[in-house]
């Protein structure tokens, strides 16, 4: 952790958090064990892992959905396991994009879809109307489809109506499990430029979960690595992939762009430190060149 | 939670009995429900009972597991005990209070019920605990193959059944993750009145419906990619074929079939 005196009060808390499924039946499986995490207000979280490695059930427990099997999750100093504790409140503070969301979109129109969420926390209908119309407009969906059936929509714009009905109960963290599955790459862009946007404008944490290197490296400030149900790492970025040889072992890499520099540091390229992302080897490269011809 | 139910119920350890060919062992099943219900005499009785012991300790399935299979049944298995000890009018009278009569007959005629109907069960459940569905389907199919000549689809209906038997643990799954999409978005499923709580299946139902038509479509591409064109001149990649333990398991089963018929001639 970079700041040592974080107010607790603010954050996210997991407490040596252990989940088992099918406890005592043929099926056993421990899907996450000892997890011991502290998520910041305002964080960029990228959670990468293999398949099976526990990072959605992980993202689950955070809005309570999945109670733990064992240990603790603080959210503010309370205790979501408490008997007395709102767990209706928690999920529209701790907003989870499932993947695939737009496979749960089921109104007759667009808008009528996204205010399902704020219509679920009992607001009134002028607080409903105000959040989901900024909600459609945060999450990138252009006004003439508003009162289109979800269905009519591409695969992009259902995405981003998926994400727009989560962002319209305006939580505090927002949790996004793969949202760039199954979209070509300017949709894939275009949506984690939009995450970024919401992230800067809203003072919220974010959580990406993903297994592409690229993708978080690119816009998270810290990463947790998921594997067999344990953190196997957690740290900026850059630490992370030093770590790279470790990651393969795990069936993980590091961006192709650090591969990249570590080959030219190999060959006698006299960059600092290896890349992880386009736009830092281009700097570190500029700057190499700029030096060598002084 | 939803995830918990288990269809198909197949147990997965390697017994004499799971590696029966499927048609030996729907034949085994269709013989055994017969059986249960030619005999008449208690010699009858303890066969059967032997017989399914026996079997189940083959197959290796634990009888906990088994057992745990009989909870759906337990209520039917309630009635036709209280009907038969409340209703039966025959032998001696050993209770009354008011209109409440109850006779030794009435006993024995229930209880023997009773362990029909638990063999029954337990007969039938022995095969879908050792038969994967694909392998029932299969064997449906080629145990059934003779009716064709008559015009029945039987490829068709095979195959349709292995379809719907894939796809019951995909839209539990499917349930099981559109809910907890819709709860993360505020829905509550499990409190309010009736009206209210079916009001609430809505967006669980419309994306569930949706989807459900999209595999369907998609299945459908992927089968016609692969040149599906029904059941005449295909190959499977494992023919089923009759090997020696089959033909001694129906020697067991007429052998058993036989002394089931055979003590209804006994003097007891």
């Amino acid at each position: 952790m970079q700041e040592t005196t974080r107010d607790l009060q603010e954050c996210m808390v997991l407490d040596h958090v252990d989940y088992v499924y099918g406890a005592g039946t043929a099926y056993e499986k421990h899907a996450l064990s000892d997890i011991n995490l502290v998520l910041g207000k305002g964080e960029f979280i990228g959670l990468i892992g293999h398949t099976g490695s526990g990072k959605s059930t992980l993202v689950q427990h955070l809005n309570g959905l999945i109670a733990p099997t064992g240990g603790h999750i603080y959210y503010r100093g309370n205790d979501i396991s408490a008997a007395d504790f709102n767990k209706k409140e928690l999920r529209s503070k701790v907003g989870l994009v499932f993947q695939y969301p737009e496979h749960q979109l089921f109104e007759t129109t667009v808008v009528k879809d996204v205010a399902f969420g704020p219509k679920n926390m009992g607001l009134s209908k002028i607080e409903t109307d105000m959040r989901t119309f900024a909600a459609l407009k945060e999450a990138g969906v252009s006004e003439e489809l508003y009162d289109a059936s979800p269905f009519e929509l591409s695969g992009g714009q259902k995405r981003r109506v998926a994400i727009a009905g989560v962002l319209a109960m305006q939580p505090d963290i927002l949790i996004l499990d793969e949202p760039t599955a199954g979209l070509d790459p300017r949709g894939r862009d275009e949506i984690l430029d939009r995450i970024a946007q919401i992230h800067a404008e809203g003072n919220r944490t974010v959580i990406l979960v993903s297994h592409s290197m690229e993708d978080v490296a690119k816009y998270a400030s810290r990463l947790i690595v998921m594997n067999e149900g344990k953190v196997f790492c957690d740290g900026t970025p850059k630490e992370v992939f030093e770590k790279y040889r470790e990651l393969e072992k795990i069936g993980l890499a590091a961006p192709q762009v650090t591969y990249l520099s570590e080959a030219l540091r190999q060959a006698g390229v006299a960059l600092p430190h290896n890349a992880t992302t386009l736009d830092e080897a281009k700097e570190l490269l500029l700057a190499d060149w700029k030096g060598g011809r002084r | 939670m939803i995830r918990d139910i288990t269809i198909g119920q197949y147990y997965p350890v390697d017994s004499p009995i799971h590696r029966l060919d499927p048609r030996v062992k729907l034949a085994g099943t269709m013989l055994f429900l017969i059986s249960l219900f030619v005999f008449s005499g208690y010699f009858g009785y303890v066969i059967a009972t032997v017989f399914v012991g026996a079997v189940i300790k083959i197959s290796k399935v634990p009888f906990r597991y088994i057992v745990r299979g009989l909870k759906p049944v337990l209520i039917l298995l309630l009635f036709t005990l209280l009907f038969n000890v409340f209703l039966t009018r025959e032998g001696t009278e050993l209770f009354s209070w008011g209109i409440i009569h109850i006779y030794d007959q009435g006993l024995i005629t229930a209880g023997l019920m009773a362990v029909r109907l638990v063999l029954l069960v337990l007969g039938t459940s022995l095969m879908t605990f050792t038969t994967t569905p694909n392998q029932l389907t299969d064997g449906l199919e080629k145990g059934l193959r003779g009716l064709k000549k008559i015009k029945v689809p039987v490829h068709e209906i095979a195959m349709m059944m292995s379809i719907a038997l894939r796809f019951i643990p995909i839209l539990i799954e499917e349930t099981d993750k559109i809910m907890k999409a819709q709860q993360a978005r505020g829905a509550d499923f499990e409190s309010g009145k009736l009206i209210q709580r079916a009001k609430a299946l809505v967006p669980l139902l419309v994306p569930l419906v949706v989807s459900a038509f999209r595999r369907a479509n998609d299945l459908a591409l992927a089968m016609e990619a692969r040149c599906y064109h029904g059941g005449d001149g295909r190959t499977k990649m494992k023919p089923l074929k009759y090997k020696g333990r089959d033909a001694v398991a129906y020697l067991i089963l007429f052998g058993y079939l036989g002394l089931v018929i055979g003590s209804g001639f006994l003097p007891l």
